[in-house]
């Protein structure tokens, strides 16, 4: 359970956030450069000292302006990845790696340090020195010398911003895998929305140094009212669903869902595995009548819940594709034009159609929580 | 090139006060330095002014003020004699202190802008990691801090090796006990006949210097390949 309610004037900024969460799982705070994500995350750590406020984890009190309390950083047991690694240039990979080693025998570590470089591929690495180390891998070191100082949670400041796209792929998986193999709860903080959605347990969103919302992502996603905060040109659904087939000879996977089969690019994953799929508004497209002769793949039937009014040419439309006790709220951006020709109102019978090529890799993530992907 | 006794003992003499001054310096310099650098306090543009003074003061001044203060009937200098049988007056130790002195600020500023220097952002990450503020400063800032204080030590050596205005006023010029190179140096000139010896004198003081230069290179190479930066 992470509780906070602080405040914290920076300048002109005014930093005034509260929320409580369960703390397991990846807590994601997702917010434009300058809402105060890093602030926050800097206040948990206690790197910066908020004016006023109380700040606990698990009930444990790490700052309290009314109890006079402000443990030092060192004495919070928090892990923090930062954005740009931060690696003792002086210490070789292996020294920073121990650096953060709890040193009294009393306090046995609970994650061995020879399991650690394995989960994270060190060992080819524990000899050299971070500036010969890429981007990525320094981000893995980084990573992997928060875990080893056996935090109590792990906070991760946009780790993947400062690298390209082709090393945010090959961090992704390791940050996924903390979260199945160590059980070590996470706050992640990204302004980018397809790492919370694959990676986001609950999202915190955050706007001009205070909490708008705080909730799963596929509720966060689908509230229109939201909809400046999570993004509008990428602005897409987030649905559950469990791997349910392979169609082999034509490398395709087939996910079940409330609203029926969706067939996707080959994925990979044992049947029954969960999956978090996010399908974006403008790759929905809205047809009256189930088609024919057609080369997409998935078509829905639903209706539509709701047709956003917009100034532009485009207009989103909010549809429920699910069965009567298990909705599934899908986003489609259509023109104007074709809101007007198809009489598109809400209640409306309509089908959706999914392009099956336009879920790539990025939209994928295994999800794998126990008792919250069960009954799909 | 044979050395004579008098040679000899004005080279250890040289070596030794500079190398006591130079080391007896560090802590007092790194804590000076630290104090400049990361803290702020009412009086600072007046400690900074003063720890500059010696660089700007003609050394006999120095010298002149600390004969007054520590002499054997100075201020200090009998007090201190008095309660703990210490004296600077006229000997090696005098001579050390008053290196020390002309050349403490030489170490402070080089230690100072490379504490300046160091990422404040590492020193928060191994807060974070667990490390308290002295084991941050152990294990962070001081290493980090290395090529600052390789640069100070080199100063403060090299002014310390060429002292003399100072030395010769807090401590005279006595041989065997406050007579360094330099000093040594002044008396040959003084004497009719003594042209040879001095350039001799000049020499092993070159001699001296360049191996000095040497040998901080070699140092220094080795730590800008433990900080590992193109720094």
């Amino acid at each position: 359970m992470i509780e906070i309610d602080l405040e914290k004037r920076l300048g002109d900024f005014q930093l005034a956030a509260r929320f409580s969460a369960e703390g397991n799982g990846i807590l994601a705070l997702f917010g434009r450069s300058g809402s105060g994500k890093t602030s926050l995350v800097n206040a948990l750590a206690g790197l910066i000292r908020p004016d006023r406020g109380r700040i606990a984890i698990d009930g444990e009190v790490l700052f309290s302006s009314a109890e006079r309390i402000d443990r030092p950083p060192e004495r919070r047991r928090l892990g923090y990845v930062f954005q740009e690694g931060r690696l003792f240039p002086h210490y070789s990979v292996r020294g920073n790696l121990v650096y953060g080693r709890p040193r009294s025998r009393a306090h046995d570590a609970t994650l061995d340090f020879d399991a650690v470089v394995e989960l994270l591929r060190l060992a080819p690495l524990l000899d050299r020195r971070p500036h010969h180390l890429s981007g990525g891998e320094k981000q893995r070191v980084a990573i992997g010398r928060a875990l080893l100082a056996d935090p109590r949670l792990l906070l991760m400041d946009e780790p993947l911003a400062s690298l390209d796209f082709a090393h945010r792929a090959e961090i992704l998986p390791f940050i996924e895998e903390l979260r199945e193999r160590l059980r070590i709860p996470i706050v992640y903080v990204s302004h980018a929305m397809e790492e919370i959605v694959r990676l986001a347990d609950t999202l915190v969103l955050m706007s001009e140094g205070r909490i708008a919302a705080v909730g799963s992502v596929e509720d966060l996603t689908s509230r229109l009212d939201l909809r400046p905060l999570t993004g509008r040109f990428d602005a897409g659904a987030v649905i559950r669903a469990t791997v349910a087939g392979a169609d082999l000879t034509f490398g395709l996977s087939e996910l079940s869902f409330p609203g029926g089969r969706l067939r996707v690019p080959h994925l990979g994953l044992a049947l029954g595995t969960p999956v978090r799929v996010r399908i974006r508004a403008r790759d929905v497209a809205l047809a009256l009548a189930p088609p024919a002769g057609l080369s997409i793949l998935n078509v829905f039937a639903g209706r539509v819940l709701e047709v956003a009014e917009d100034r532009g040419t485009m207009v989103d439309v909010r549809l429920d594709v699910g069965r009567p006790d298990r909705p599934v709220m899908l986003w489609a951006r259509v023109t104007r034009r074709s809101t007007h020709d198809l009489g598109l109102a809400p209640g409306k019978p309509i089908y959706a159609l999914v392009k099956s090529v336009a879920l790539d890799r990025m939209s994928f993530s295994p999800y794998s929580r126990v008792g919250e992907a069960d009954g799909l | 090139m044979l050395l004579t006794p008098f040679e000899i003992t004005a080279l250890v003499l040289s070596i030794q006060v500079s190398v006591v001054a130079v080391v007896a310096s560090l802590v007092p310099g790194i804590a000076v330095a630290w104090l400049l650098a990361r803290c702020r306090f009412p009086g600072k543009a007046l400690v900074d002014g003063f720890i500059h003074l010696p660089l700007v003061l003609p050394p006999v001044v120095v010298g002149y003020t600390l004969l007054v203060l520590l002499g054997r009937r100075g201020v200090l200098g009998a007090w201190l004699y008095g309660v703990f049988g210490i004296t600077f007056a006229f000997n090696w130790k005098g001579a050390a202190l008053a290196s020390a002195v002309v050349s403490f600020p030489l170490l402070v500023r080089a230690i100072r802008l490379s504490l300046e220097a160091v990422d404040r952002r590492l020193e928060a990450a191994a807060r974070t990691l667990g490390a308290g503020r002295p084991r941050v400063f152990l294990t962070v800032t001081l290493p980090l801090t290395a090529p600052g204080l390789l640069t100070g030590t080199i100063l403060a050596f090299a002014r310390s090796l060429g002292e003399f205005g100072a030395t010769i006023t807090f401590v005279s010029n006595i041989p065997g006990e406050t007579q360094t190179l330099p000093l040594a140096l002044y008396s040959l000139v003084q004497q009719p006949s003594g042209d040879a010896a001095a350039g001799r004198l000049v020499v092993i003081s070159i001699v001296l210097s360049l191996a000095a230069l040497v040998a901080s290179e070699l140092v220094a190479r080795r730590v800008r390949r433990q900080i590992g930066s193109a720094a």
